[in-house]
């Protein structure tokens, strides 16, 4: 694929507005379909596409192993981060509630800080998963 | 005019599934999985599921499929054994099968109001999540702020498929492997 120029210039094209719409639908998640998961699902693919057309020497270059690894590791953090901050602030775990001053505010934020736990996690096992199968052929060769 | 959507998805699906069992390409098996993701999404749609049909989309159709194909350029791209057909496991899987058969018989009509699941905790969520949380979208307010320990746990088990793909995959055959390999 490297060095057909539709391919290449197609996917510089869509690349942005993968991303852009993956931001839209964990955003959007409160109000419609969506949420952390799948947002992580499209941000991966986007990264995908690009390993894909580009090779994943160049995608490794732009995302590393070890920021994959990491990702996966700090969303589950983030996510429990969230329950601890809510016993901190004298609730129970994972107890929105007293995040704000008022235990609407305090939803919102928990949902917000959960699903971009859930969000980052997922994002960084997708890619990972794609890192392990796609480079394990490439180096027995 | 909505059952015959739902059965000519079920007869697609059927289908597809038969062509996965049957076929000896693995290029077409992976493609033909691709498919009965997107029918599969379909029929969560027709079911008002949206969030599902777009996990399934997104996760089904789009990644697994991308993984698939990435094993194939491990393992190749035909079967070379050839399909045989053994009694006792078909057995098994007839047997399961109907047991699971004869056991749906014992549940609840299908879409009916009166069904435990509307009445246990589906109404408390459905008409207090408005007033406790305030988000517009149900499925959020349940998954994030209701059943936060279940997402939570899934998160989890998501990152410990990471850690076991890698442990199996990637350590020993990595960056150090390769470096070992190379000194003189």
């Amino acid at each position: 694929m490297q060095k057909q120029p539709i391919p290449r210039i197609a996917t510089k094209i869509l690349i942005p507005q993968i991303m852009i719409f993956g931001l839209y639908v964990h955003f959007h998640g409160d109000f419609g379909p969506g949420g952390g998961f799948q947002a992580g699902v499209i941000l991966a693919g986007a990264i995908i596409l690009y390993a894909l057309i580009f090779g994943l020497k160049e995608a490794q270059r732009v995302l590393p192993i070890w920021a994959v690894v990491g990702c996966s590791a700090m969303g589950v953090l983030i996510y429990a981060g969230t329950g601890v901050a809510g016993l901190l602030l004298g609730g129970e775990f994972l107890n929105y509630n007293v995040l704000a001053h008022d235990p609407i505010h305090g939803q919102h934020r928990g949902i917000l800080w959960v699903e971009l736990g859930v969000l980052i996690t997922v994002f960084g096992v997708m890619v990972g998963l794609f890192y392990a199968f796609a480079g394990r052929g490439r180096r027995r060769a | 005019m909505e059952s015959l959507i739902d059965y000519g998805l079920l007869a697609l699906l059927a289908v597809t599934a038969l062509g996965i069992l049957t076929l000896r390409n693995l290029f077409a098996v992976v493609m033909l999985m691709g498919i009965y993701s997107l029918l599969s999404a379909g029929l969560f749609v027709v079911l008002d599921a949206q969030d599902v049909a777009f996990t399934e989309a997104a996760v089904g159709a789009g990644v697994s499929t991308i993984l698939a194909l990435g094993t194939l350029s491990l393992v190749g791209r035909t079967r070379r054994d050839t399909p045989t057909i053994q009694v006792i496991p078909l057995l098994i899987v007839v047997g399961t099968g109907a047991a699971l058969v004869y056991g749906s018989f014992g549940l609840p009509e299908w879409g009916s109001a009166e069904n435990p699941i509307h009445h246990h905790v589906a109404p408390r969520y459905l008409i207090d999540s408005a007033e406790e949380v305030a988000v517009a979208n149900t499925v959020s307010a349940v998954l994030a702020s209701y059943r936060g320990y279940d997402t939570m746990g899934e998160t989890t088990v998501v990152f410990a498929a990471m850690v076991g793909v890698f442990a199996l995959l990637v350590a020993g055959s990595g960056a150090a492997a390769s470096s070992r390999g190379r000194k003189p």
